[in-house]
């Protein structure tokens, strides 16, 4: 049985007694990532809008800074994680957007299905979303700015920090989407509670560029490793809770 | 079915429902009538189980939301103001959506029983935003019915509909209470809560003014009444 997490708040809506098996978990888990692919399938907006802007800001950051070669090199990383942060941003601000139009996230609180399987769906369907974005970005990168950036502990941290920072922008979606200014909200949430992971997912990205040994950057990768493990259990623990009016 | 048992409800400094105490039978159609802001929506939102209220109590078949409500949810349909629907995918595949949610066996089967029963199995295949606000109506009312409820609470469902189409509505609110369900309707439209219920209550204010049987008033005594009492 999927034990729920023991919190001693009062929910501000019933959820309680049954909870579902962990096969009817990821069931319902799968059922809403296949509803948010199918409709990004038939729409495309999410990821064309991702792509333009992905495009658009490498454009920017290429003329705008002019860079001789070895400052190209110096800063290529940053300028890489800003465009990833900011993709990020604009994807998560449509992640719930489906659900605000109809109500449909009320849909599935009307459901019998345990709530965190809600935040774990749209989740991973976003984290599928920035990945695919991140395969288009990363490719680009090396055509502007002439680094490979195709080393296996590179896209590890990618994959980590961006996981971090999804997550996090998942759990902050919920809230903001309660609010009248949710496209301006979520990045005035977002950005402060995720500087600790973009910091170091830089600073891991730079030292594995540079060739630097494990010593030199493993405090700031195992801060990452952290970061992600601390928000999926505050994210399990606390979605019931920001879901709700 | 339904008992509601003293039930309050704040939204900070403002009381919305104060001491509620209602009961509706197993099998019967209750409207709940009241000008706007009176707590009817609020009401719903607490039964339904998307909000809990300030004090008292609520069951649903004898279960208490507050230590059962994940069970109570396999019980209840909702309509709410909002169709619950997304406009990019097809009515079967909303449905088909809602039916792995509630964790339905046989779903293609009862996908097609109740878009048929909607009269919507000619374009179950056409996206949802294609509708008109007539069959995404109805499609939300299959949607509620899908998995075959005991309960089921409409929200104003009448709103935005023409008479063509709040007629056959109307047709749908009674087949499904004939086969048995229990019926919430919350409604502005008195005509229409006495011509279908077999219960009208009056929320005014936050609390329960009035309520009687529907063949035991006429229209005009019932409208008489429920103007006097709300001064609407």
């Amino acid at each position: 049985m999927m034990n729920s997490p023991v919190i001693t708040m009062k929910s501000p809506m019933y959820n309680n007694d049954k909870h579902p098996t962990t096969g009817q978990y990821w069931r319902t888990v799968k059922t809403i990532i296949w509803k948010d692919l199918s409709i990004e399938m038939r729409k495309k907006t999410l990821i064309s809008a991702l792509f333009i802007f992905s495009v658009m800001v490498t454009l920017v950051f290429t003329f705008a800074l002019d860079l001789d070669k070895s400052t190209k090199d110096n800063v290529s990383v940053g300028v890489l994680w800003v465009t990833f942060v900011f993709s990020s941003t604009l994807g998560l601000n449509q992640t719930f957007a489906n659900e605000k139009k109809h109500g449909s996230l009320e849909g599935m609180l009307l459901a019998p299905i345990d709530h965190t399987a809600i935040f774990v769906g749209k989740f991973i369907s976003t984290y599928i979303f920035v990945i695919i974005i991140e395969i288009i970005i990363i490719p680009m990168f090396y055509f502007f700015y002439g680094i490979s950036l195709f080393s296996p502990l590179f896209l590890l941290i990618v994959l980590l920090g961006s996981f971090g920072y999804t997550l996090v922008g998942t759990l902050l979606t919920s809230i903001a989407i309660r609010t009248q200014v949710r496209e301006i909200m979520l990045p005035i949430l977002l950005f402060p509670v995720s500087m600790p992971i973009i910091i170091a997912s830089v600073q891991c990205s730079n030292a594995i560029l540079s060739g630097a040994n494990w010593g030199q950057f493993s405090n700031a990768f195992n801060l990452v490793i952290v970061y992600d493990i601390i928000f999926i259990g505050v994210a399990i623990m606390t979605f019931e809770y920001l879901i709700q009016e | 079915m339904i008992n509601v048992k003293s039930v309050s409800k704040s939204f900070g400094m403002k009381e919305v429902l104060r001491d509620i105490n209602l009961d509706i039978e197993p099998g019967e159609f209750t409207a709940i009538v009241g000008p706007n802001g009176s707590g009817k929506s609020t009401l719903l939102r607490i039964i339904s189980t998307l909000l809990r209220p300030n004090s008292g109590q609520v069951t649903v078949a004898g279960l208490d939301l507050s230590t059962r409500a994940h069970t109570v949810r396999q019980l209840l349909g909702v309509v709410s103001h909002h169709t619950l629907l997304y406009d990019n995918l097809t009515a079967y595949e909303n449905l088909l959506f809602y039916a792995h949610l509630y964790n339905m066996t046989d779903y293609a089967k009862r996908i097609n029983m109740v878009l048929d029963k909607v009269n919507l199995s000619d374009s179950k295949d056409t996206l949802v935003h294609t509708y008109s606000h007539g069959m995404q109506q109805r499609l939300s009312i299959a949607r509620a019915i899908l998995h075959n409820p005991r309960v089921i609470l409409f929200d104003e469902p009448h709103t935005g509909l023409d008479q063509t189409n709040s007629i056959r509505l109307d047709e749908i609110l009674q087949s499904t209470s004939a086969a048995g369900n229990t019926v919430m309707l919350i409604t502005h439209d008195i005509k229409h809560a006495l011509t279908l219920c077999d219960k009208i209550v009056v929320l005014h204010k936050g609390k329960i003014v009035y309520q009687v049987r529907t063949t035991q008033i006429s229209y005009d005594e019932f409208a008489s009444n429920y103007h006097e009492i709300t001064n609407v």
